[in-house]
């Protein structure tokens, strides 16, 4: 813990040094919130085109050929551009935006006021990680635009398909070098990032603020860290495993004896399963690192706008290190039926169920906290309590899917789309709405409109609704997954589901538009914050500038004197007391 | 506005699980000895997950409807018991949940993957490529002939890469696009993937394995109800993977019979 107010680095003069490749957490902060929007319009984009093209195959989509002729002769979408399109929309959402906007943007303008300090300690680092992931972009987006177009092969990128090259299909050459090449990269951001996330929490908090005084969205970006720095460090040496199969005539993912077009593949000895092991190694945690830092956020912002702690401070965070943990132990319950051993599947099944438990601790947490509440609508809290809904509605169709036996009816169907849309894709979303309303007047300056917010809101709450709860209806009656059409015989009768889905899609995207005409127009002409402090918290985001100078705080470093969430207590000045502040309280809220 | 949103909360509850318990749109029927055991821990899971759901949704419509906005002066009241009673609440109700659906939900595991196929269980191949799958009977002689990955030629039907010419046991495998059983008869299929991953599905039947390439292996199962259903794949294997299917047709004893022979006068 430091103690001093010294800059890390001074303030820059020029403009590339001041927006461009700028060292303040603050502006990279803005950096990964501008990539992460950008991603999800892409991403949006492509779930719009999947949806028309699953609700209406034949429908031409104006234009769609000047984004590849040969993925939309005549604007109509052939089966592998949809592929493609699919693959593209999961992994832009899953890494560029779900792992970017709440961990890598709100964490780094956040995470260094919340504990006091003036920066991150590695601030060339974290410039790094900005442009290192925004490389990772364009690399993903290149693909669009060369050979064949991009992977087919999903999001989850199962190998051999993704390793044998482009006999595997199109986009299975270059396609998937350019995905993995992107993905490689795009961990080593979060790397970099990760270790300052951690330095930051660990080394560079300010006077006063110990561990259990940091607010509980400073601790979860602080576990979500220690998730991403042990993931994403699996996940890159996968990725480059797989480049050197396609290059190197390397055999990492590829048995011997596979045959395609007659021919015998020039590979021997490849374990095929070992990439999903890689991959899963990787990708539950990846679920917690996306919806573990929307945890804190909603905690946050829930606790301000209900005007009291949460019934526990430390069983939430217990909770959150938990599911941290346990999120290693699980990963199995994405393999129950791909031929790894059957005990394992039981093995990996027992974990799954007992991760249950942490995650309703949480939400008994949100749920008992709101009890005797002095709760305030407004679009952030909102939002936040949508998050919890969500997230119950996400999570119970875990229990399903944690189970073996069931998993032999339900993998791979739509039921599964539908739970994790639903617990890491929506919910995940709307920690990241709830934290723009929230932090947006801190961040920019400016308010946002709250009439558009709400509109905002009750337009994807329920929206996300009618179309992700129907996922598990159509996954019950066995529709399976990544199909771009259904010919099935016993599909057939479930087309006018994904028709209601594509209209319930293309309802709630619009409600997205509205979002990003507000955020637009609120950060050149929204109402200017009436003080520092317009939610009337209590953090230390709160008892600075706003927007915040160069090192923060300015030329006082902040001393804290009590526990983030002094709501509403007895005897105090008035209903919130402010962490930097002196006063002595007879009753606070702090942990005993 | 936090009535309305509360009211909405319990709506969209209760709507969403309308189509459950109606059974609007209900899993396919099952035409499995096993599939019963899986659809009680189904239905298990639903009662423990739709009673779950439903209650922390109107806990949570209540809580925002009656602590929202309130009038001044309104003191904030603590959950009645604190943290700690929720905690011991979540570990005894959602632990002891864990423990019964982990425990029972393995019976109904071990009846698909730990109980080995009886002895007389009939031995049928099939391999998945992009993007059919194709089936291999063992002939008179009750023994399936190697395969030869070089020796694969669509052009020459021989999808399994069969030496009929050396390999004394291929000589009389029935090879078929479509698979056909009989009913009530043990079947021991063993999975072969000839080129990327893909997946065997039958809802009825109640069974969903992957293949993997470069390791085979096998499941077993019995139909009970004769008639014709779909083989799916659910791996994605590539461009056709929404196209790849096969029918399964449960038969009568007889109806196999004559199948199978006109199958063999095929070859």
């Amino acid at each position: 813990m430091h103690d001093t107010a010294h800059a890390v680095h001074g303030a820059p003069t020029s403009f590339i040094r001041k927006h461009v490749f700028s060292l303040d957490h603050k502006v990279i902060g803005k950096q990964y919130y501008a990539l992460a929007l950008l991603a999800a319009l892409v991403g949006m984009f492509l779930s719009w085109l999947m949806r028309i093209h699953l609700g209406w195959g034949s429908f031409a989509i104006p234009g769609l050929h000047l984004l590849s002729k040969s993925g939309a002769p005549g604007d109509v979408m052939t089966p592998e551009y949809y592929l493609q399109l699919m693959t593209m929309h999961g992994t832009i959402m899953v890494f560029f935006v779900l792992t970017t906007a709440p961990f890598a943007a709100f964490g780094n303008f956040f995470l260094p006021i919340q504990v006091g300090a003036e920066d991150m300690p590695f601030p060339h680092f974290n410039m790094m990680s900005f442009w290192v992931t925004f490389v990772g972009f364009l690399v993903l987006v290149t693909s669009f635009f060369v050979g064949d177009g991009p992977t087919l092969g999903g999001w989850t990128q199962y190998a051999p398909l993704s390793a044998i090259g482009s006999v595997g299909g199109p986009g299975e050459g270059l396609g998937v070098i350019l995905w993995a090449s992107s993905i490689a990269i795009f961990c080593i951001g979060q790397l970099l990032g990760s270790l300052n996330f951690i330095t930051t929490t660990l080394d560079m908090r300010t006077k006063g603020m110990s561990l259990m005084r940091l607010p509980l969205s400073a601790w979860a970006w602080f576990i979500t860290s220690i998730m991403g720095l042990t993931a994403f460090a699996v996940l890159m040496p996968a990725c480059i495993l797989l480049i050197l199969d396609h290059v190197a005539g390397t055999s990492f993912f590829v048995p011997s004896n596979s045959v395609i077009n007659d021919q015998v593949l020039p590979h021997s000895g490849g374990s095929t399963l070992l990439w999903q092991h890689l991959f899963w190694f990787f990708g539950h945690p990846e679920v917690y690192i996306a919806i573990v830092p929307g945890m804190g956020i909603v905690s946050h912002v829930l606790i301000t706008n209900m005007r009291k702690p949460m019934l526990s401070h430390r069983v939430l965070i217990y909770s959150m290190g938990a599911l941290a943990v346990l999120s290693y132990m699980v990963y199995g319950h994405h393999m129950f039926v791909s031929g790894m051993n059957p005990v394992s599947s039981l093995a990996f099944s027992f974990p799954t169920l007992v991760i249950t438990i942490p995650s309703t601790i949480v939400v008994l947490m949100w749920l008992g906290s709101l009890y005797g509440a002095k709760l305030r609508i407004n679009a952030a809290s909102l939002f936040a309590l949508g998050f919890i809904s969500m997230f119950i509605s996400g999570g119970v169709s875990g229990f399903f899917l944690a189970q073996p036996s069931i998993d032999i009816m339900l993998h791979a169907t739509y039921f599964v789309v539908g739970h994790f849309h639903l617990v890491m894709g929506v919910a995940a979303m709307f920690g990241i709405f709830a934290g723009t309303y929230f932090w947006f007047p801190k961040m920019v300056g400016r308010m946002m409109n709250e009439t558009l917010g709400k509109v905002h809101f009750w337009m994807s709450f329920v929206g996300a609704y009618c179309i992700f709860m129907p996922f598990h209806y159509l996954g019950i009656a066995g529709n399976v997954r990544r199909y771009q059409a259904f010919t099935d015989d016993y599909l057939i009768p479930l087309i006018p589901v994904h028709k209601f889905i594509t209209i319930a899609a293309l309802f709630t995207g619009f409600a997205q538009l509205i979002f990003l005409y507000n955020l637009i127009h609120s950060r050149f002409w929204g109402a200017i914050p009436p003080n520092d402090n317009p939610w009337e918290g209590t953090s230390l985001e709160w008892s600075t500038a706003t927007p915040p100078p160069h090192n923060n705080f300015g030329d006082k470093m902040p001393v804290v004197y009590h526990d983030p969430y002094q709501y509403s207590v007895e005897g105090a000045s008035s209903d919130h007391v402010m962490q930097t502040s002196p006063e002595q309280l007879k009753s606070g809220n702090d942990e005993k | 506005m936090a009535k309305l949103f509360a009211v909405t909360i319990i709506v969209i509850a209760i709507a969403s699980a309308i189509p459950i318990v109606m059974h609007i749109w209900p899993m396919p029927q099952d035409i499995s000895t096993h599939g019963h055991l899986i659809d009680e821990q189904y239905s298990d899971t639903m009662w423990e997950a739709g009673i779950s759901f439903l209650a922390s949704q109107f806990l949570l419509g209540f809580f925002i409807w009656k602590f929202s906005d309130p009038e001044p002066g309104t003191k904030i009241k603590n959950f009645p018991g604190g943290a700690a009673g929720l905690v011991i609440a979540a570990f005894l109700l959602v632990g002891t949940e864990c423990l019964a659906l982990g425990v029972f939900g393995v019976k109904a595991w071990a009846s698909v993957y730990f109980t080995p196929p009886a002895a007389d269980a009939m031995p049928i191949q099939v391999q998945a490529g992009q993007f059919a799958f194709y089936f291999r009977y063992p002939g008179p002689d009750g023994t399936f002939g190697p395969l030869h990955a070089d020796q694969i030629s669509q052009a020459n039907a021989n999808f399994f890469g069969l030496d009929t010419t050396h390999d004394q046991d291929s000589k009389d495998d029935i090879v078929t696009a479509e698979m056909a059983i009989p009913v009530n008869r043990e079947i021991h299929l063993l999975m072969h993937a000839e080129d990327v991953g893909h997946s065997f599905y039958v809802p009825e039947l109640r069974v969903q394995q992957d293949f993997v390439p470069g390791l085979d292996l096998s499941i077993h199962f019995t139909a009970t109800k004769i008639g014709k259903y779909e083989i799916v794949c659910t791996q994605l294997c590539g461009l056709g993977h929404y196209n790849m299917k096969a029918y399964l047709e449960v038969m009568s004893q007889e109806d196999y019979d004559k199948w199978i022979k006109q199958q063999a006068a095929l070859q």
